[in-house]
Formats: structure tokens, C-alpha cells, sequence
């Protein structure tokens, strides 16, 4: 179970060490504070979890789906519609003073409607019209990233601001009211870590879905589903609820992820086209999942260790650094993680061919 | 072949097999599932390689390191399932696994591939329009391409597997002359079977294999279906229990005009009209293909009918709606067992609650109580013993017999009023026949009305009060036992008597 991940982790290692000595790197030392940016040095794990937070958001939304071998790829769209949705819930409920369990709860519910409401979309389109909801859901990510554009950029919107110096030069989002903002919970180890209040939810999140999908009739049928639709359907499931129950989970697991990332960090919504856009935070979370096996805590892991990589991508970035060489780990994991899962399958042996049998005579 | 030994994680498949088939014969390979004799034809043609021990073609040694150095050696094989490209008319099918002659150029000479294919047909008894589409045969001339190809191959060597399954008695009649013909002609025939009566009408020798060991190689002409059977499965066989008279009861399972359509549109099945009384096996008799299955899945609640009603004990359960079926008491046995029946990678235990799952004791509200589905499997497993390695494996593991097992085991336990069969002893060996049969007579004893769709004539004459023929869609007669005959049936099932034709 373990073996796989494992080894294509230590594989992408040992590949991208090459590459980094190919391009007159000392790997070691790349290595060495790739970790100490990641786990090590002050603050690191604070940003760590910065970073791991919405992978194990979109981690837990794509593992929630293909668990049923429904190819949700809308993560990431699902995410920015959350974000777009929890904001809106942010901005009409949340006041001035301190953090208000009221306006944190709509932002909550907001979030994963939106996200729900999503992925409900390729989830509808495949339940009664057989469509394929891999490239569906993929569309759709581009969707959601222009409406957020639009949203900011296009048009007098409900989220953008519209008073103010700054805004008469440049479009912005406006800034979330103060009892919006997530409150976190705050660890006094290594010049104190920030455990933001999604990271807490996204635990939760796991939680939830590890009892659903191993404890209930619901996971029972998702499994059977997954496993032999045909099987499902002789033993009386009701194949497109399930199919529009799972795609709606999945999403407002991912639209959660979102709200997080109005309320623990951005505090506002953030239609930077450099910013909450350029994460893919939604792709990322595929590979996640992928590693993790689908299993929720396993995706709680897994996020931590892909966040504490990208954080220390982020923090290491600069002339001495090769910046390159995070998304050259990372692509270079899912990669041998995928052809680690052919190795278990099948052997590859390298045999000379024999010489073809001469032609025997015709008497035995 | 000599002293071959193939073992598999846990099983010893073959255990120093000698097995020897002279030029011109046909020889029978006989065994139960899970004898060895897939196998031991997946060595000879190259597709395993053995642990131990060495094959000769034609007295020379050979070493085969895949399928394609088997076809070198003239050896070819006819799968159960026939590995044909639908869209391929018979020639390109023919030519596909051709590396040689018109194979090898870049450019095919149809022309020539097909005067060569209609040549061959001609000589061996098997028509086929070299032209045709294959999806537009029927399955037995499916067969005839398969065989066409070896034949084309030059396959000195020819093994068939279980080659009758797809057929009526009358196209089997037909392909045992050719194969006859072939072995004349000096090539060697090795034909895979476990039906008794097929061995004796066509080998010249059976080699009997039963738990990966060759037992016996016999003259067919003095072994009597008796003696393989013994030597097949190690003891006697009872010669199934003569039917008990049952008295049945009130009619559970009423089929009124119903019709239905097939999977590519069009109507499978056509105004048939049938009831099955409670205590009572009605065989639902036919070639495969004739709506049957359509017929089964309708009553299952798979497939809504176009028109008429299915009544179950009186009620008319909601159609097209599994689950409605379900709760109304209909059990269902599809011919389909790993993927319809079962899903292949879930537990055993799971696939045993694959119905049961929604109510107490096998859930409580939206949980499942999991320790309780794993004693129910236990129980199960037990009771109609199942060699299985835990509740927890995935079903997939099993073998065919026991896989059915699995289904009977979920259906019966469901304690149903109507049981719908659908080739409930395909593919099983003489032991798990036996048992499935005996399910199926308990089945009927406690009062189920039984619907047994089965082709196999013998299966139907043990054990059916009533016999219905089904072709094209309609019941075309419908007989008691004791009045009934194999030849009248097989007639009917071939369309003997299709007033259409006449």
C-alpha cells in the first residue's frame, strides 16, 4: 500500500538530484534547505500549512470522486467558485470586531454550495446524459476562472470595490469586514505556528469522508458503483443519485477549500491573475490524492509533505536557487507514482527472442 | 508434452502433466474447472510459459516465449470467447494474424485472401461469405471464422476450447464433422470440453486431467460417459435424484404480453405470456441471443418492458426498477455473474449484502454494521461452502463455481418467491453443477417459483416440471417433461418450426 508512493517519492529524489548535478548544482545542499525552508527554520511550518491547507481542500475533493472512479478534474474550478460564493457570504454577514461564528458559518456553507452547485454541472451532464465528466469538469475550471476574473475586472460587482482611492486606478476585490476573517490557533514552538482554521476543517473533512465511505451504506453503494456500475444497477442502487450525491461532496470539499482561502488568508476575494489563479491548487490536490491512495488521512499527509515542498519552492526562489526545481519534484512524483502502479501490475522482463522453431516435417 | 508443472501464487495449476496427441486425431481434454486445462493449452500456445518440465512439436523440443512462436510451431487455438475485430469483414479477420504471405505486405490482396478463405470453407464444411462483416454473424459462424483463420495459418495443431458452448446441438453435430475431417486431413485436434457426451461423439482419445494431474488417457470408443465422469471428478456421480413429484402451488411470477427491447434497439423480446407457480422449475429453453436474457432482466426489473405486465405474487412491482423487483420478492441469477452479479473487486462479504445491505440486521439507519455482514459471510461461506480465502477477499479471486456460489448463496438467502436462472451452470464443473442443481430443487422444495433459463438440453430435462422454447423473441411451445423429447426441443430452439419460414 505504502510501497509505491513511497518509492516514486524517493525515486523523484534521486531523478531530480540528477538533473540538479547536470545543471552544476550541488544536489545535497539543494536538498538539505529545500527541508530546513520546509520544516526546519522559523516560521517554515506556519507556511507550510499555508500552502498544505488547500491541497488537502482539493486533495479530499478529487479522492472523494475517483474513489467512485468518478473523474472529477473541477477541483480547481470548484475552489474558485467557492472562493467567489464564500466571499459574497463574507462581505453581506460579516460586521466590524472580532470573529463572528455566524458570518464564519455562512461562509462555510456558502463555500461548499457553490463548490457543490460546480461540480453539480459535469455531475448532472454525466448522470442523464452519459457525458464525460473529466473533460466537463476541466472546462469548467477555465469557466470559473473568468467569471473571477470578470467578476473583478469587467463589471461593477457586488465584490469589487468600488470606493475609494485605489480603486478609482486599479480594479480590486473588496477587503472581507474584520468578524469575516478565520480565526486561527496559534502553537508557541520555533517563533510560534499559525494552525489556520481551515487546516482544522480540512481534518474534519477527512474525518467525515473516511466514516462515509467505510461505515455507511452510502460508501457501501459508491463502492459497488465504482467498482461495477452494472453490478450497482442489478442490486437496485439508484446509480445517478449517487453520481450527483458524490460530484456535489466532492465539490463542496473543494469550495471549502476556497472559503479557506478567503477567510484564513487572502481576506478578500482574490482575482489577482497572479495570485489564487496561479496556484492550481485544484490540479495539485489530483496528485495529492493520487499519492495518497484515496484514502482521507493519507491526503492529510500527503498534503502536508507537497505544501512543505512548494512553501520552501516559494522561500528558495532567487538567483542561487533553481526555481524550476519544485515543479520538476513534483511532476516527476505523480509520474513515477503512476508508472510505480504498472510495476506492481505487470513485470517487465528484457529477453532476446529465440529463433523462430524451424518448420517440422510432416510425420510425428 | 512431458512432465509439465505451472504453478501460480498458492495453486500448483499443472503438476508434472504428460500429455501426448498423435497426428490425425482428435483428442478430448477433460476436467473439471480448474483441472488445469486452460492451463495447459495457455503453455502450449505460448501464452504462459511452465516452471518445469518441456513441450516437443513433431518430436523436437521447443521453447515458446509468446503466443507468436506457438503460431510459428503450426499451433493455434479457438478461445471460448472469440478474439475477432467486429468491424473486419471475414477475410481481414482471417489475414490479421497472418505474418507471412498477403499478411506481411504492406498492400492486402483481398482478392486472393478471399478466393484462398472460401477455398478452405468449402473444403472443411465451413461456409462463410469471406466479404461478410463479422458482427454481422451469427455466433456460429463466428466460430467457423476462428477456425478458418487457424486453417488459414496452416495450424498443423488446432486447440479448441470448449468450442460447443455457443452453439445448438445441430451447428454442434456440423462442427464435429469438420473437426473430423481436419484430424483426416492430418492435422491434429485437440478439443477442451467437460461435457461427457461431446467427448464421446467426437475424440478419438481423452486425456483426463483433475486437480492439475493427468489421471488417464482413454480410447474414447471404450470409456462410457460413466467411467470419464468417474475418472473426471474421483467418485461416482448420483445419477441426479429423481425429481420429486411437487404439488405447486398458486402462480407467483405471471408474464402477460410482454415485450421488450434489446440493447441495440429493436424488439428482443415479443408478446410472451408464461406462468410459474410457486414449488415449480419452469425451463425457459433456447439458443442464446433469443431474448432470454432481455426476458430475465425484464422481470428483474433491469429493462422496462415495452408493453404488458410482470406480476410477482400477485403484485405488480414498479418496471424497469430493480429494487422494486427486488422487494417483491423476485432473486435473480444473471448469466453474468463477475460484473453483473457480482462486483469483482469488492469483498466477498460485501457481495454477499449486495442486496441485504439497506436493512436491518445489515445496517442500522445510514450505517452498516460491519462485524454483522462479516458473521453473515462466514455463515454463508460455510453453509454453502465456498472455498474462498476470507469474507474480506475480493470476489474476483474465486473461481467460476464459486463465484455462482456467492450468487445462489446472496439470492437464496434473500428467501425469495420467484428465482429467475440465467445459465446458472455455464462454465461450472460436473461438481458444481451438481450443487447448483441441488440449490436449485431446495430452491423449488420451499416453495419459489423457479425460472431456469439454460441451452443445455440435459440440465433442462433433469430438472424442469415444465419446458418453454423461446426463439426470436416469442415462446414457440411449451411442454411438460413427460411429454417432452430432446429432438422436438432442439428443433424448436433452431427455428424448425417458424411458421415465418415456411
Amino acid at each position: 500500500m505504502v510501497a509505491v508512493p513511497a518509492a516514486s517519492l524517493v525515486f523523484a529524489f534521486f531523478a531530480s538530484g540528477l538533473v540538479l548535478l547536470a545543471t552544476g548544482h550541488n544536489a545535497l545542499s539543494s536538498y538539505r534547505r529545500l527541508f530546513d525552508a520546509a520544516f526546519v527554520a522559523n516560521g517554515a511550518l506556519g507556511q507550510t500549512l499555508v500552502s498544505a491547507t488547500p491541497l488537502a481542500f482539493t486533495g479530499l475533493a478529487a479522492a472523494a470522486a475517483f474513489r467512485m472512479r468518478l473523474f472529477n478534474i473541477g477541483g480547481e474550478g470548484q475552489l474558485l467558485v467557492g472562493a467567489i460564493t464564500a466571499a459574497a457570504a463574507g462581505l453581506y454577514f460579516g460586521g466590524s470586531g472580532g470573529p463572528s461564528a455566524f458570518a464564519i458559518a455562512a461562509m462555510v456553507v456558502a463555500g461548499c454550495a457553490g463548490g457543490a452547485a460546480w461540480a453539480l454541472i459535469p455531475g448532472i451532464l454525466r448522470a442523464f446524459f452519459r457525458t464525460n465528466e473529466i473533460i466537463t469538469s476541466l472546462m469548467l475550471n477555465y469557466v470559473a476562472a473568468y467569471l473571477l476574473t470578470y467578476l473583478i475586472f469587467n463589471t461593477q460587482s457586488y465584490w469589487r470595490q468600488t470606493t475609494g482611492f485605489n480603486a478609482a486606478v486599479f480594479p480590486t476585490s473588496k477587503d472581507l469586514p474584520s468578524s469575516a476573517l478565520w480565526p486561527g490557533a496559534t502553537i508557541h514552538l520555533r517563533g510560534g505556528i499559525l494552525l489556520p482554521l481551515g487546516a482544522g476543517f480540512a481534518v474534519l473533512a477527512a474525518a467525515v469522508l473516511w466514516v462515509l465511505y467505510s461505515r455507511t451504506r452510502f460508501g457501501f453503494e459508491a463502492q459497488v458503483l465504482g467498482d461495477s456500475p452494472r453490478a450497482a444497477r442489478y442490486a437496485g442502487m439508484r446509480t445517478r443519485r449517487k453520481i450527483l450525491a458524490v460530484m456535489a461532496i466532492s465539490g463542496a470539499i473543494a469550495g471549502l477549500g476556497g472559503a479557506s482561502q478567503d477567510g484564513d488568508f487572502r481576506h478578500t476575494l482574490d482575482a489577482d491573475p497572479n495570485g489564487l489563479q496561479r496556484q492550481y491548487y485544484g490540479y495539485s490536490g489530483i496528485v495529492v490524492a493520487a499519492l495518497a491512495r484515496y484514502n482521507p488521512f493519507a491526503v492529510l499527509l500527503v498534503a502536508f509533505l507537497v505544501g512543505g515542498l512548494q512553501n520552501a519552492g516559494n522561500t528558495l526562489q532567487g538567483a542561487d536557487f533553481p526555481s524550476g526545481l519544485v515543479g520538476v519534484i513534483q511532476g516527476i512524483i505523480l509520474f513515477s507514482a503512476l508508472g510505480g502502479e504498472l510495476l506492481v501490475r505487470y513485470r517487465i522482463r528484457i529477453s532476446r527472442r529465440p529463433a523462430a522453431a524451424p518448420p517440422a516435417p510432416e510425420a510425428a | 508434452m512431458r512432465g509439465i508443472t505451472k504453478r501460480f501464487p498458492g495453486v500448483v495449476a499443472n503438476d508434472g502433466v504428460d500429455f501426448a496427441a498423435a497426428t490425425g486425431e482428435v483428442h478430448a481434454l477433460l476436467g473439471e474447472n480448474g483441472a488445469g486445462k486452460s492451463t495447459l493449452s495457455n503453455i502450449l500456445t505460448g501464452l504462459y510459459r511452465p516452471d518445469e518440465g518441456e513441450i516437443l512439436v513433431y518430436c523436437r523440443p521447443v521453447e515458446f516465449s509468446a503466443p507468436r512462436d506457438a503460431l510459428d510451431a503450426g499451433i493455434c487455438m479457438v478461445h471460448q470467447h472469440f478474439r475477432l475485430v467486429e468491424r473486419f469483414t471475414v477475410a481481414e479477420n482471417v489475414v490479421l494474424g497472418d505474418h507471412r504471405r498477403e499478411g506481411r505486405t504492406f498492400r492486402l490482396r483481398y482478392r486472393t485472401i478471399e478466393r484462398r478463405v472460401a477455398e478452405l470453407g468449402e473444403r472443411y464444411g465451413l461456409a462463410v461469405d469471406p466479404r461478410a462483416r463479422v458482427w454481422q454473424l451469427s455466433v456460429g459462424e463466428q466460430q467457423r471464422v476462428e477456425i478458418l483463420k487457424a486453417l488459414y495459418l496452416d495450424a498443423r495443431i488446432l486447440i479448441l476450447d470448449e468450442p460447443t458452448a455457443v452453439l445448438t446441438p445441430q451447428e454442434a453435430q456440423v462442427l464435429f464433422e469438420t473437426l473430423r475431417e481436419m484430424a483426416a486431413d492430418g492435422r491434429t485436434v485437440i478439443f477442451i470440453s467437460h461435457k461427457l457426451h461431446e467427448v464421446k461423439a467426437v475424440a478419438d482419445r481423452v486425456t483426463v486431467l483433475r486437480g492439475g494431474h493427468a489421471v488417464a488417457t482413454v480410447s474414447a470408443a471404450e470409456a462410457t460417459p460413466r467411467s470419464l465422469a468417474v475418472l473426471m471428478v474421483g467418485h461416482g456421480l448420483g445419477e441426479g435424484a429423481p425429481p420429486k413429484a411437487r404439488a405447486p402451488g398458486e402462480v407467483v411470477l405471471g408474464l402477460e404480453d410482454v415485450s421488450a427491447a434489446g440493447d441495440r434497439g429493436g424488439a428482443a423480446v415479443r408478446g410472451v405470456s408464461l406462468a410459474v407457480r410457486a414449488g415449480e422449475i419452469v425451463a425457459l429453453a433456447g439458443v442464446a441471443g433469443n431474448g432470454q436474457r432481455e426476458l430475465a432482466e425484464t422481470v428483474a426489473g433491469m429493462r422496462a418492458p415495452t408493453g404488458g405486465v410482470v406480476r410477482v405474487a400477485g403484485k405488480t412491482p414498479r418496471p424497469g426498477d430493480p429494487r422494486a423487483a427486488i422487494r417483491a420478492g423476485v432473486a435473480y441469477v444473471p448469466e453474468d455473474r463477475l460484473g453483473t452479479g457480482l462486483a469483482p473487486s469488492v469483498s466477498i462479504a460485501s457481495n454477499l449484502a449486495l442486496k441485504s445491505y439497506r436493512e436491518a440486521p445489515a445496517s442500522s439507519g445510514p450505517l452498516l454494521r460491519l462485524r454483522r455482514i462479516r458473521e453473515r459471510a462466514v455463515e454463508l461461506i460455510q453453509r454453502y461452502r465456498i472455498a474462498a480465502p476470507g469474507p474480506a477477499a475480493p470476489v474476483r479471486l474465486l473461481s467460476g463455481g464459486n463465484l455462482q456460489k456467492v450468487v445462489l448463496a446472496r439470492e437464496f438467502s434473500g428467501q425469495p418467491k420467484v428465482l429467475v436462472a440465467a445459465s446458472p451452470t455455464r462454465g461450472l464443473d460436473v461438481g458444481a453443477i451438481e450443487s447448483v442443481h441441488s440449490y436449485l430443487h431446495e430452491a423449488a422444495a420451499a416453495g419459489v417459483g423457479v425460472l431456469l433459463i439454460s441451452e443445455d438440453l440435459d440440465e433442462i430435462l433433469t430438472l424442469a416440471d415444465r419446458i418453454a422454447v423461446m426463439y426470436e423473441g416469442e415462446v414457440v411451445g411449451e411442454t411438460a417433461r413427460a411429454e417432452a423429447s430432446v429432438e422436438e426441443i432442439g428443433l424448436l430452439m433452431a427455428g424448425g418450426n417458424d411458421p415465418r419460414r415456411d
